[in-house]
């Protein structure tokens, strides 16, 4: 018997999971996402330009695969979780010689899994609209694997703590939503009033969404080395904070 | 060899109740054990610490020498636990249910035993169908199945039977039976006593949170109630000599200790000297229910 057997399993089950409802999971965020695209850039498209050489949908774009990315890593997780406990079946994993982390692992990777599925859906479908330049795929690559680490780890942790549907919905709208809202998605914050500059120099997803965008278009409201320095750090203490949650067994073994 | 399942003042104090105190108990591998009490004695809790789906506030458990928390894998591993509520994960059929549980256990090839498993539970037709689409009985079925996938030398069973009709019992009984046969320890909890009486070689009850009797089935049934002689009579009225024996009257129906059946005839001939008739006559011999209502105070 091998113990990393038992965390592959999970793993593949909380993806298979996602992956059979794939209409719910996937495709309707990338339809959200495509909305917005088209609204914004038809009615913004011709008067706003953010970067030189970069059109308002192209400069759009990376802001829209990176709040797909935030919303559905933190959704699987913690949706996931609060079915389980909900329903009961959570016991299915529970009595099994899984350990802590193994358990941490499976249900964080399968978010990132999610979050990623979704913000290259979205990415491909963008596609149609506009022409999107690569300049440093590993930029990319960086910010899109640790914001939706963040964000699938705030999932677990608020899937773990939630009652009920309710709470869920709570964290999503009055924490998530205005978090990706305000933090550059539509607009270069350089556009904002210094005051609300200075506020989204607090919020660090605003970190996520420019050195991401860094990573497509070579240009970003601040250098990516010091996204990397705020988004890093958070995945891994956010990441941590929910691994000591596990470990704790706090509302999962009373 | 270590004991099955291994208790010592095993303690639980949740917030508002005090589920468990201080219980010992020791189950030998190979035995077929019934854990009974009321609802609230703390059957349940007793099987969430010993499953490590809560942790205990004192003492220790441990599964085939294993500690529940210090030696949780080794322990786990060697556990399989039948919940009591009716759980099922609706997004998944019978056998991808039962190859994840496989899964998370370690096991990569275990359709074989899969296919055996279903076979036995009358689920093999159903191995493609969705969970959410059984029946309560099937999914209850389902649970023992997932609960066996690891072949476990212990198996927990909370309430097996609840929901499940009566052949599909048998059948269900037929083939832990046979576990135990092979060697598998059983320990369940059920309403039904005639049931634990019928199976298991020994019992505990539970009441409060403490353990109030332990011991082999065949004692308890010997020493906590006796058999007793029931009668209608007309007139209904007892004559003095079998005053020694009354134990308790309800409308014209007397009920009379009768501890050897030899003295049947004495009593037979009591009646007739006192021209007494007799409408109905019944001779119960003690069962487990007695002895539960008489140790615990209440029925089931």
């Amino acid at each position: 018997m091998s113990g990393m057997y038992g965390f592959r399993t999970l793993l593949y089950k909380e993806i298979l999971r996602f992956w059979k409802v794939l209409l719910q999971t996937v495709m309707a965020p990338v339809l959200t996402a495509l909305l917005y695209l088209l609204i914004f850039a038809n009615v913004l498209g011709s008067h706003v330009q953010v970067y030189p050489g970069v059109s308002y949908t192209a400069f759009l774009m990376p802001g829209l695969v990176m709040m797909s990315i935030l919303q559905n890593a933190f959704a699987n997780g913690s949706s996931s979780l609060i079915q389980s406990k909900m329903n009961g079946n959570i016991v299915f994993v529970l009595l099994p010689p899984i350990s802590n982390f193994e358990f941490f692992a499976a249900y964080l990777i399968a978010s990132i899994v999610r979050g990623l599925v979704v913000g290259l859906g979205v990415l491909l479908v963008g596609l149609l609209f506009t022409e999107l330049n690569l300049a440093h795929p590993l930029w990319v690559l960086a910010f899109g694997v640790l914001a939706s680490a963040a964000f699938a780890a705030v999932g677990i942790v608020a899937g773990i703590w939630a009652d009920k549907y309710d709470h869920l919905a709570g964290v999503q709208n009055f924490f998530i939503m205005p978090l990706t809202f305000l933090s550059g998605v539509f607009y270069s914050i350089h556009a904002l009033p210094a005051f609300w500059q200075t506020v989204s120099h607090y919020n660090p997803v605003f970190f996520m969404i420019d050195g991401f965008r860094y990573g497509f278009h070579g240009v970003s409201d601040v250098d990516p080395w010091l996204s990397l320095a705020v988004v890093l750090p958070a995945a891994l203490i956010l990441s941590w904070i929910a691994l000591q949650l596990i470990r704790s067994g706090y509302k999962l073994r009373s | 060899m270590p004991p099955a399942i291994r208790l010592r003042a095993l303690d639980k104090r949740y917030p508002a109740v005090h589920a468990l105190r201080a219980v010992d108990l020791e189950v030998a591998q190979g035995d077929f054990f019934a854990l009974l009490g009321p609802n609230g004695a703390g059957k349940t809790t007793l099987i969430s610490l010993l499953a490590g789906l809560a942790k205990p506030t004192g003492g220790t458990a441990e599964v085939m020498g294993f500690d529940v928390v210090q030696h949780y894998r080794e322990a786990r591993s060697r556990l399989g636990v039948v919940p009591q509520e009716l759980v099922y994960d609706a997004f998944f059929t019978v056998r991808e249910m039962l190859r994840f549980q496989s899964g998370y256990f370690g096991l990569a090839h275990n359709d074989a035993w899969i296919d055996e498993l279903l076979d036995n539970l009358s689920l093999a037709d159903k191995a493609n169908t969705y969970t959410r689409t059984l029946s309560g009985g099937m999914k209850r079925r389902l649970l023992v199945a997932q609960a066996l996938v690891h072949k476990p030398p212990v198996i927990v069973l909370d309430e097996p039977t609840a929901g499940v009709d009566v052949g599909l019992r048998q059948s269900l009984w037929a083939f832990i039976r046979r576990l135990n046969g092979e060697g598998h320890t059983i320990m369940l909890t059920t309403h039904y006593l005639e049931e634990a009486e019928a199976l298991c070689e020994r019992v505990a009850m539970l009441k409060d949170g403490r353990v109030v009797a332990l011991d082999r089935t065949a004692n308890l049934l010997r020493t906590g109630a006796e058999r007793r002689l029931e009668l209608r009579l007309t007139p209904a009225v007892l004559p003095e000599s079998l005053s020694g024996r009354f134990i308790e009257r309800r409308g014209e129906r007397f009920a009379l200790a009768l501890p050897d059946y030899t003295e049947l005839e004495n009593v037979l001939a009591e009646l007739r000297r006192a021209d007494i008739r007799i409408e109905e006559m019944e001779l119960r011999q003690a069962d487990l229910e007695d002895v539960f209502m008489k140790l615990t105070g209440q029925g089931t």
